[in-house]
Order: C-alpha cells, then sequence, then structure tokens
C-alpha cells in the first residue's frame, strides 16, 4: 500500500506530463504482479470497487472528533480524502498495512453493513499518505491528474510497443492485467483480444499543406464535410455494443439512445453529433449542444428527447466478422452504404460524398459550406487501406481558416514546468460600452500560439506593465490610451452563461502580438457575437 | 486587575494602558515591545523598541541603524518596569532571538506568545514555559489537521530526491529569515556537507547567525559564473535556497530543469502544495502543530486563552470543548503565510 500511496503522492504532485509517465513507468519496473496491476486499474478507472460513498467517512469522523473541528478543518483543506486522512490519529497498530492487492481484496467482498469496520481497520493502520490512498481507491475517481490515456502511454514505453496496440487489448482485460505485464516484461506471449466488441485503433488525418493541394484530383480523392463533433467508434458484437472515443474510452454509458439503435454487427468510424428531437425534421446541431451530452454518466430522460444522439458514418473496419481493413476506401463504403440502408435514418447516416472538379472547385466549397456545423473537409486517397495513427499522404483534414479578433490583453497568470517563472497565461478582452465610457470584459485565455521568443517579449511587457497583482495572477495596464492588442485566433464562438462576456471561443490561441496596433482599435464585443452560429 | 484592563487590542496592535506601550504593533508607536524579527511582528518607525539584543541586531540588518527612535534590549528572564507594568522576556524557540513577552499588574500576569515552536532546534533559543492567568496564543497551525512530521525525515526526503535525480537542481523555498537557516543546519546535522547555494536576500541573515555560532557550513551565492555559457548545468544536483517569492521571478530561469521544494508547515495540505507548484513538499515549520498547541494551553495553566494569527476558530473551540474560557483576538495585520 505504501509504494501506491508514494505513486499517488507523486503524481499528484509532478506538473510535468512526461514525468509523469517515467513515474509510471518506474513503478511498473519496480512494483510485480498484481500490485501494479491494481494501480494501473485505478488509474485508468477500470479497477472498480463497490464504492464508499462521502457520507460514511463523515460518519466515521463525527465518532472520531467534534463535529466543528472536523467542519473548520474540511473548509480548511478543501478534499474530504485529504481531510479524513490527516484527522483519523496516529497510526494505531505496530503491523504494517496489507498490501494493495488484499485492500483491493477485502473492500470489493465487504458486504455494506462490513463496509465502515473494515475501513475503519485499514485506516487504523495507515499512516497518512496511505490513508489518502486508500480513501480516493475506496471512493472511486483518483482525481489526481492522470488521464487513462497517458497511462496506457505510460504501459507502451514500459513494454516498448505501440500504444495502439495497448488500445486494441484494454477492453479485453481486466485489472490486474497480469496477461498484458507478462507480454510487456517479455516472459509471454501478447495476450489475444478476447473481450467481445474490441476497440480498434483509429486512422487519423493530417492537416493539409498548401503545397500537397496539388496532388488532390477527384479521381484520387474522396472529399467529405468535416463536421464539428467528436469522432467516435461504434462496435456491435454478438450482443455486446460499444461506443468509443477515438483513444479508446469507452463512452456508451452517456449516449445509450444511440447503443439501443446500434442493430448491427461490425465496427465503424463516425462522427458523434447532436441532433433535432425525433419527430422532426432532421437537423444537426451545434458542439456545444453536443457538450451536453458528454461526461455523464447518466442520462436525465429529458435530455435524450431534447438532445437526441445521432452518427454519420464514415467507415467500415468489420462488417460482422469480415474485417475490411485491408481493403481500399472505395470498397469500404460500398459495403458501409449497404448496411447504412438496413439502419434506423432517425440515427445513422451515410458521410455523403462531396463531388468537386478542381481544387479550386474545392476551396469554395469550403469557404461556403452548406451548413455551419461543418468545420471544413476531408480528403481521402481512394485507394487507401484502412492504417492505424496518423499515416502520411493518405487522409488529409483541411479545415477551415479559423475565425480571428484583435483583442487587449488584461491579466497575466505565472505558467508551471518549464515556464515557471514566466507570465504564459493570458487573458484578453474586448470593448464594451460601459457606464462610463468604453470598457474592456475579459473574452478568453491563450496559452499558446506563440514561439519562446514571443514567449519573452509577452513576460517583459506584463512585468513592465503590471497594474496589479492577485496571487500569481498579474492585471496589466488596458484602456483607451494604452494597451497591448493579440491578434487572437479561434475554431469557433458559442453563447456561455458562465462568462461575464455571454461568449466563449473554442481553442483560442495568439495568433499575432501587435505591437503595432493602438488598443482603442481593438475589436467590440459585438464583433464577437456576430460570429456565433446559432 | 481585570485581564482586558492590562491589555487589549488597539487598531495599532495590543497596547497595555498602564505601561503605555503596544507589543508587535503594526503601525508606528511611541513604546513598541517586539517578540522577534518576522517583518509582520517588527516594523521600522517606531519610537522606542525593548526586545531581545538578537531581534534588536536583526531588525538593524533588515532596515538599517536607524530603524528606531531609540532601542532597549531586554535579557531573557529579567524583569523590567515599564511605567509600572512589569515585562519579563522568556523565549519561544520561534526564531533566534525570539521571545515570549509576559506582562503583570497587580498579581494578574498575561504571557504573549508571539510565535512559538516547542521542538528542539539549534538555531534559536529553546521555548521555555510561562506560567500565566491569560494566554495570547498564535494559531497558524491552529486545526486538528495539523501535526507536523519530525523535520529531520522531511530533510531526508530531500536527500532521497536529490540521490533520485542527480541532474536536477534542486529549489528550496525557505523565508529568510529562521526557515533558511534552520533548512540549512537540517542538511549539516543530516550529513549534507556539499556547498549550499543561497539566493541573495538570505545572505546577511545566514552571516548573523554564523556570527552568533551557528555553525551553517559551507555557503555559496547563487550567481553564475561571469559570461558562464549554459551556467545552468553549474547547478545541477545542487541544493539552492531562496525565498518564495523569488520562485516567481526570472531567478528561477538560470536553473536546469528545476525541482521545486518548499519547507513550511503548510506542506501538509498537499492541496495547498499542488496550488503553488511544488514538486516536493517539506513539512518543516517553526510554529507549534495542532498538538502542541493544546499542550501549552495546559501547560500554562492559563484560566483564559486569547487567540490570534490564525485558525482561531479552531482553537477557541478546542477550550469551549476543555471548559477553557477563550476569546479570538482580532488584530489586523499579521500575515500567516509568512511561515
Amino acid at each position: 500500500m505504501k509504494a501506491f500511496a508514494t505513486l499517488l503522492e507523486r503524481l499528484v504532485l509532478t506538473p510535468s506530463r512526461n514525468r509523469k509517465m517515467e513515474i509510471i513507468r518506474d513503478y511498473c519496473a519496480s512494483r510485480p504482479d498484481p500490485y501494479r496491476g491494481y494501480a494501473i486499474g485505478a488509474i485508468t478507472g477500470d479497477l472498480k470497487l463497490k464504492s464508499v460513498q462521502p457520507s460514511l467517512l463523515r460518519e466515521l469522523m463525527t465518532q472520531r472528533i467534534d463535529a466543528e473541528l472536523f467542519r473548520l478543518s474540511y473548509d480548511y483543506v478543501g478534499d474530504l480524502a485529504e481531510t479524513v486522512s490527516l484527522l483519523w490519529g496516529p497510526a494505531e497498530t505496530a503491523e504494517a498495512p496489507p498490501p494493495l492487492s488484499q485492500v483491493v481484496e477485502m473492500l470489493s467482498s465487504a458486504s455494506k453493513s462490513d463496509t465502515p469496520a473494515i475501513l475503519s481497520g485499514l485506516l487504523d493502520a495507515m499512516d497518512v499518505s496511505s490513508r489518502y490512498a486508500l480513501i480516493k481507491l475506496a471512493t472511486g475517481g483518483l482525481r489526481i491528474g492522470v488521464s487513462a490515456r497517458l497511462a496506457k502511454q505510460a504501459l507502451a514505453e514500459f513494454g516498448n510497443v505501440k500504444i495502439e496496440e495497448i488500445e486494441e487489448l484494454w477492453h479485453g482485460l481486466e485489472p490486474p492485467y497480469s496477461s498484458l505485464f507478462a507480454w510487456l516484461d517479455g516472459s509471454g506471449a501478447k495476450p489475444v483480444a478476447a473481450g467481445r466488441a474490441p476497440f480498434r485503433p483509429v486512422m487519423l488525418s493530417n492537416a493539409i499543406e498548401e503545397r500537397e493541394l496539388e496532388d488532390i484530383t477527384p479521381a484520387d480523392f474522396l472529399a467529405e464535410w468535416k463536421w464539428d463533433g467528436i469522432r467516435i467508434q461504434l462496435v456491435s458484437d454478438r450482443g455486446k455494443r460499444r461506443i468509443y472515443s477515438r483513444t479508446g474510452e469507452d463512452i456508451s454509458p452517456a449516449f445509450p439512445d444511440l447503443v439501443e439503435a446500434m442493430a448491427f454487427e461490425g465496427t465503424f468510424d463516425g462522427e458523434l453529433l447532436v441532433r433535432s428531437p425525433l419527430g422532426e425534421p432532421l437537423a444537426i446541431r451545434t458542439f456545444s449542444d453536443l457538450q451536453q451530452r458528454l461526461n455523464r454518466k447518466i442520462v436525465p430522460k429529458g435530455m435524450l428527447s431534447s438532445h437526441p444522439a445521432f452518427a454519420r458514418l464514415y467507415d467500415c473496419l468489420l462488417d460482422g466478422e469480415n474485417d475490411l481493413r485491408e481493403q481500399n476506401l472505395e470498397q469500404r463504403r460500398n459495403a458501409l452504404a449497404m448496411i447504412v440502408d438496413r439502419l434506423p435514418p432517425e440515427r445513422f447516416d451515410l458521410s455523403p460524398e462531396v463531388s468537386f472538379t478542381s481544387v479550386d472547385d474545392l476551396r469554395d466549397k469550403r469557404a461556403n459550406p452548406p451548413h455551419p456545423v461543418i468545420e471544413g473537409l476531408m480528403l481521402k486517397r481512394r485507394q487507401s487501406t484502412y492504417r492505424s495513427g496518423r499515416p502520411r499522404g493518405l487522409w488529409y483534414k483541411w479545415k477551415r481558416d479559423p475565425m480571428v479578433i484583435d483583442a487587449v490583453l488584461m491579466y497575466a497568470q505565472r505558467g508551471h514546468g518549464k515556464r515557471s517563472g514566466y507570465y504564459s497565461d493570458f487573458t484578453f478582452g474586448a470593448w464594451r460600452d460601459g457606464e462610463t465610457g468604453m470598457e474592456l470584459v475579459p473574452v478568453g485565455k491563450a496559452y499558446f500560439g506563440f514561439t519562446d521568443a514571443e514567449l519573452k517579449q509577452l513576460d517583459k511587457y506584463v512585468r513592465k506593465n503590471t497594474t496589479e497583482r492577485f496571487g500569481p495572477v498579474r492585471s496589466v495596464a488596458a484602456g483607451m490610451d494604452g494597451g497591448l492588442v493579440l491578434e487572437i485566433a479561434f475554431e469557433g464562438i458559442n453563447r456561455s452563461n458562465r462568462h461575464k462576456s455571454g461568449v466563449a471561443m473554442r481553442f483560442p490561441r495568439i495568433s499575432q502580438i501587435r505591437w503595432d496596433k493602438p488598443a482603442a482599435e481593438a475589436d467590440r464585443l459585438e464583433a464577437l457575437e456576430a460570429l456565433i452560429g446559432d | 486587575m481585570r485581564p482586558d484592563a492590562l491589555l487589549h487590542p488597539a487598531p495599532q496592535g495590543l497596547y497595555c494602558p498602564p505601561g503605555d506601550f503596544y507589543i508587535d504593533p503594526v503601525r508606528p508607536v511611541e513604546r513598541a515591545l517586539i517578540t522577534h524579527g518576522h517583518a509582520d511582528h517588527a516594523r521600522a518607525g517606531h519610537g522606542a523598541v525593548m526586545a531581545t539584543q538578537r531581534t534588536l541586531d536583526i531588525m538593524a540588518i533588515r532596515y538599517g541603524d536607524e530603524f528606531a527612535g531609540s532601542v532597549h534590549p531586554a535579557r531573557f528572564g529579567e524583569t523590567t518596569n515599564v511605567n509600572g507594568a512589569s515585562v519579563t522576556f522568556h523565549p519561544a524557540g520561534h526564531v533566534l532571538g525570539s521571545a515570549q513577552i509576559a506582562v503583570e499588574k497587580n498579581g494578574t500576569r498575561i504571557v504573549v506568545s508571539g510565535d512559538y515552536k516547542r521542538r528542539p532546534d539549534p538555531t534559536a533559543e529553546h521555548f521555555e514555559l510561562a506560567k500565566c492567568d491569560v494566554f495570547i496564543t498564535e494559531a497558524t497551525f491552529g486545526l486538528p489537521v495539523f501535526n507536523h512530521p519530525d523535520a529531520a525525515t522531511e530533510i531526508g526526503k530531500l536527500l532521497s530526491s536529490l540521490d533520485q535525480f542527480p541532474d536536477r537542481t534542486h529549489l528550496v523555498g525557505a523565508y529568510a529569515l529562521g526557515k533558511a537557516q534552520r533548512v540549512i543546519r537540517l542538511l549539516r546535522d543530516s550529513g549534507y556537507d556539499r556547498p549550499i547555494h543561497i539566493h541573495g536576500s538570505l545572505q546577511r541573515l545566514c552571516d548573523y547567525y554564523r556570527l552568533e555560532g551557528i555553525e551553517l557550513g559551507d555557503l555559496r551565492p547563487a550567481t553564475l559564473a561571469e559570461g558562464a555559457k549554459n551556467a545552468g548545468r553549474d547547478f545541477a544536483g545542487e541544493i539552492v535556497l531562496g525565498p518564495p517569492s523569488a520562485f516567481n521571478s526570472p531567478w528561477v530561469r538560470r536553473f536546469s530543469d528545476p525541482l521545486i521544494a518548499f519547507a513550511s508547515g503548510w506542506m501538509q495540505v498537499r492541496q495547498r502544495a499542488k496550488q503553488r507548484g511544488v514538486e516536493l513538499p517539506l513539512v518543516i515549520s517553526d510554529h507549534c502543530d495542532w498538538n502542541e498547541l493544546t499542550a501549552s494551553i495546559r501547560d500554562t495553566g492559563a484560566a483564559e486563552v486569547w487567540v490570534t494569527h490564525g485558525r482561531e476558530e479552531g482553537l477557541v473551540r478546542w477550550c469551549e470543548l476543555n471548559q477553557i474560557r477563550a476569546k479570538p483576538l482580532n488584530i489586523v495585520g499579521y500575515e500567516d503565510e509568512n511561515e
């Protein structure tokens, strides 16, 4: 348990992604089975224990400490697991706490009435950091800033294999992943993807460069609209149905309506979208409507009818058990078209081919898409087989040019890791009419888009023009008579109740620093509002 | 006499009407008694200042020789009559020269703890218990979540991190007065005898500690050799000590792949460490933890406790539960962040 606790502690406090992976790799190299497998399962969220409710922890605490002192402490610390681990008191037994695997076993086999006593006994035997780890484990949801994807990446590096191989195997495996580790250690064969409805590593596109456009001809390439949804893989395999994100995370629970409609056998590639209520004519809705449905464990009924899920399919990896990935795109699409014909049209359709005569024709189409939820074009080589990863020259994305505004720098925050010591997160604003004349209202935040040299200039500017400080944040002089204009590029803009300005940008970044432009000439909030698509 | 006639809070700080003096006033006053040299307790610009010689020395180092109209050194254990009130300084164990101040008149005795620590520390005079009727205690760590581990164990974490990451500069945040010297001394007592590099702002206080007979070993300025290329490498695998404020300045950029550590009682709370971007929290405190605070309240035998700067509610609640009269003293101007 101690080693697992140390692992969590280090992951919590390490800001760098690479170093987090290094920590996970070291842990896998130094800890035997089954401990390392349980730890990985805890991080990826695949280790499912009977969950301990926060109310049980509070109840246990009030038996040990005055309720008011507990309240004051929790208020101060802010995290229940940490508060309890600090307040529990000195370890009461001299024996070492049980190892992780035994803890997992005890917690998963405990009956509801035994759980409080078992949990208390474990907490008694542990030091503060082990208690913290235990509570995180028992309540589910580690929230330590490590995604499942990052853990898999670390495993791939640990075993010197491709992450796609791990993703493909993942859903057939369970903690403690002994067969997987045997393979990664080099002492066993690669496990066979045993589970039904496995994830298949997806094929990704590259952004097209201007010179590559020369190769695009209607004979060699198929064009499709690029819809602003999320990329999914739909798998239906002998009664098991799953919807995966493009990194292999199972997102089916958030989309029961779509899962129910998956009356097919096979593996398909498509775009997940939200549509108009069923019964009304099909209308694709915006990404912000789709966002309402993401990351939910339980979907409210009303949301199922107001925000129904829809999948626009564009590729077929497996038709039944028949693997089509070695066939070319035209053959795969022909197979897909026949299947889509039999599927309920209110949930699925085939991403249509966009016919074109020349690159200039495409350029026009891209500039004038027929629907606001289109974010550009996909160009796919007709002869391409389905290859996982991001192979060059086969699939291209050609996004619309980003939207651009000129905004004024208002606040800057210090960065972390290699940017510590630099002001590298910038909040910028647009003009609007205030009570006493024009005022700036913050409209977004950007922390990339600039070069290292530009970062130094920005940092210097912030330090020279600071008007106020609040902790790590500095307020920068910004008004009609002075301030720094930043050209901000972004992919889209939505209405938002959570922001003072009423708008939220997607992927804002600093595309240019306008040292030359007077702050008074930056854009007004109305200019941003006019860009909203709805 | 009634305790609050002997001492009570005023806008300038804690005031003693019969003696006409303030203790640790936050604004300039005629007569000030100062518990210790931390900037929020010891400010410049008072008329007459009474404090231990070491605290007076530290104030002179920080503010220049003209920091007060006149200075009056107090010896530990000696009672002085100030306008009819008896005043005695007792060691507080917080930093070098730190004192508790006992004020007595007509049989009523109040002890103002200042900031205090009860664990042994070779860089400060050891805390001495002073019995009293009213104990005015600080409450920096006045919640039961604070249980400071053994400082030597914490220093062990720093040393094992150095073993594990021999290429990273270990940047240790420590406040300039007290904490920095204590961390250095703890490192020396753990057998670390390599040079320790220090930020310029620590130099004079480290020099003073050495002058007072506290061995700190080989200290070097954390500056770059003239014209050195890629000089950050000079500090790879070294310990560099600086005040936390320096970590937000361009100063940190000179170090290769720095690993940020911070020596403070606050580091007990992981979320706080994370917020500050601290990778290696070292729970080393110059204050009492919860158990030491509550034990001290009992040990003084005080019938009444006044609680100031920190988490007052926690200690007041504890006193209530233990049938000790208590109230928070709301004195503004002390920064509990300086630990």
